[in-house]
């Protein structure tokens, strides 16, 4: 076991539990009765199941299982955050490429270990963001022929 | 049969870009075979389906042999099955035999995946029709069984892994019932038409490995490349049967693990090298730069790649997550594995398996070529490769249907599984439910209703040889598990690698 706080697993199997009872309550109170017959089976188990892994959790035996430290936290929010904001909203308000250029280059600014301060670097950011764009457009627009939300550009 | 379509000129091109794609792709930490395969597969949409199938075998085969080269040049394992590649290949690398290495490397390979690829060719024209003897209550079983042996063997916890077997169940039962059209679980609009698979393993595969590349911040790559010396081929070729235990061992070993659903090329190449230590009167010479440790891990990994095949082949049951992948593949095309795939597509089926052959000597003779270029790809900066990857997943997951739905479907499942991840669920018995489950419960109900016509439901389901021999292996998978987590025997878990890239944090 990691030296992890116990709360990050009873958390996270809390979750996985209350997902589980709603699934089995969902399961044996909807009608008509025969089309949840199987979902019922599976409900039990996994209802179970996520009670013993909530349990263990609980009484602090969980064994598996890094949680989060801190540090990864801090380091993945920012990325995790534009992903999150490309996909929901930017992807189909600004156009498919536009936005994918744009989340390209963000991410690339925010991970990318050459440092901030020099000319070439930002040259080379820029640069890579533009070939993206252009490989992305030609694999699924002209090669794949996909036709994506346009919106305010493309 | 049908051994001339592999080399039609468009299903050779097919092949030799899913070859070399897969090479670089293969040699680029981060980036494993089954997250290659499903990144793939949005490709295929506008190819007929022998030819989808010909790109998405290379790239699996060669993404798995690929992998040796950051694992020799680099000490950073491709993917997964590549672990026991870095204890001897990246000493070999370190003494100046780096080249030597890579192609003992990709001459294991091709040897155990041809093996492996003939016992596919063997067995599963005979396995296909024995799948025929199959009713309801035996392929839902069947059903349970690649789910159960994969959330039991893949995963750190026998407990989480079932638990994660259970989740994807439940997943795939999301949408309209079959049979009566009622509403099952559908709790937002996205959602309505169920989870369509591709976006899901795309979502799946594809998100959490691109927050794990977050998660590391702006770090360079601290490795760093070995340089490459010229090794003649030729002296290669006769010391990879120099050493005919190794390569006898890992190609056994790894076509016996291959069969076995759930367990990956990881534990194939461990085992083999282990066994082949075990056996070698240089034993001592391990982890020091020895050849057999090389050829062993290498042989066994991909000799695993065929016979993993079989199980989805024959009775449409994915032994791995890649083999998951392929048969999302082969669904989109509207074909099914098992006899109806043999019996009525007898063309794709054959060229798939036939490009499989091709592939392994395409993959060894291209490797050797190509290594040192794909070492420099291998060093592309986490930030380029993580924004690389969300860009494909949106695009491909899109394409599938051109629903925003399916990209909100990806994105959420994938999030959530990468803190499940953290918590130790697996992805693998996950997307196993979710393409087994429609299986189990279409088997479930008629079984139900042929219980219901001619005895009870307990007798159909539980009496018969073969459904007892599936419930008891169902039962002696669990508690396998179970014996070796309690042993702590475990071969390297995803904790281990988390934990030790975290270490460097």
């Amino acid at each position: 076991m990691n030296d992890l706080p116990r709360i990050q697993h009873i958390t996270a199997s809390g979750l996985v539990a209350i997902v589980g009872l709603w699934v089995t309550y969902i399961s044996f109170t909807q009608e008509p009765a025969a089309a949840f017959l199987f979902p019922r089976i599976i409900a039990t188990v996994f209802s179970i199941l996520a009670i013993w892994t909530f349990g263990k959790a609980v009484l602090g035996k969980t064994k598996v299982g890094n949680g989060l430290k801190g540090k990864v936290v801090v380091n993945l929010l920012p990325g995790l955050f534009v992903s999150l904001v490309y996909v929901f909203w930017a992807a189909q308000a600004m156009g498919f490429y536009t936005a994918s250029t744009l989340v390209f280059f963000i991410l690339l600014s925010l991970y990318d270990p050459a440092p901030h301060n020099q000319i070439t670097t930002w040259i080379k950011r820029v640069s890579v963001s533009i070939g993206f764009l252009a490989v992305m457009y030609g694999l699924f627009a002209l090669l794949l022929s996909v036709y994506t939300p346009k919106e305010i550009f493309f | 049969m049908y051994f001339g379509d592999v080399f039609s000129p468009f299903n050779f091109l097919l092949l030799l870009i899913g070859t070399i794609g897969g090479l670089i792709l293969g040699a680029t930490p981060g980036l494993s075979p089954t997250m290659a395969v499903a990144l793939l597969i949005p490709f295929t949409f506008k190819l007929e389906p022998a030819q989808g199938l010909i790109l998405l075998g290379a790239a699996y085969t060669s993404t798995v042999a690929g992998g040796a080269v950051s694992a020799i040049l680099l000490k950073i394992p491709g993917a997964p099955a590549n672990i026991a590649t870095t204890l001897d290949g990246h000493t070999m690398a370190k003494k100046g035999q780096g080249a030597k290495a890579l192609q003992l490397s990709f001459l294991a390979s091709a040897v155990g995946g041809i093996f492996g690829v003939l016992l596919l060719i063997f067995l599963t024209p005979v396995l296909a029709q024995w799948a025929l003897a199959f009713g309801p209550s035996e392929l839902f079983w069947l059903a349970i069984l690649g789910v159960t042996v994969i959330g039991s063997l893949d995963s750190s916890s026998v407990v989480k892994g079932l638990l994660s077997g259970c989740i994807g169940l439940w997943l795939a039962t999301i949408g309209f019932d079959d049979i009566m059209g009622a509403q099952r679980f559908i709790f937002h609009p996205n959602v309505a038409g169920g989870i369509n698979v591709i976006p899901a393993l795309i979502g799946l595969f594809a998100i959490p490995q691109i927050i794990s590349m977050f998660a590391q911040g702006r770090r360079k790559l601290a490795a760093e490349v070995l340089e490459v010396e010229k090794h003649s081929v030729k002296k290669a070729f006769f010391e990879v049967f120099r050493w005919r235990r190794a390569l006898t061992v890992g190609t056994l070993t790894g076509s016996i693990i291959g069969l076995i659903p759930g367990v990956g090329g990881q534990i194939a190449g461990l085992v083999a090298y282990d066994q082949t230590k075990k056996l070698s009167p240089d034993r001592h010479k391990f982890g020091t730069g020895h050849p057999e440790g090389v050829i062993a891990a290498e042989s066994a990994n991909n000799a695993m790649v065929g016979p993993s095949l079989v199980p989805l082949l024959t009775l449409s049951i994915p032994g791995s997550p890649t083999a998951a992948v392929l048969l999302g593949g082969l669904l989109i095309h509207g074909i099914f594995p098992g006899s109806d795939l043999f019996d009525n597509h007898p063309d794709v089926a054959w060229t798939f398996i036939n490009s499989m052959l091709i592939g392994q000597i395409l993959m060894c003779v291209f490797g050797l070529y190509i290594a040192g270029i794909a070492a420099r790809v291998a060093q592309v900066p986490n930030s380029v490769m993580a924004a690389v990857v969300l860009g494909l997943s949106v695009f491909g997951s899109y394409s599938v249907q051109n629903s925003m739905g399916d990209v909100y479907v990806m994105m959420t499942i994938g999030t959530a599984m990468y803190f499940l991840e953290r918590f130790g669920f697996s992805a693998a018995p996950l997307v196993l439910g979710l393409i087994l489950g429609p299986i189990a419960e279409a088997n479930f109900i008629q079984g139900s209703m042929i219980a219901n016509a001619t005895s009870s439901i307990g007798a159909y389901f539980f009496t018969g040889s073969l459904n007892l021999l599936l419930i008891s292996t169902v039962v002696a998978s669990i508690g396998y598990s179970v014996w070796m987590e309690i042993r702590s025997h475990r071969y390297v878990t995803k904790d281990d690698v988390i934990a030790k890239e975290e270490s460097a944090l």
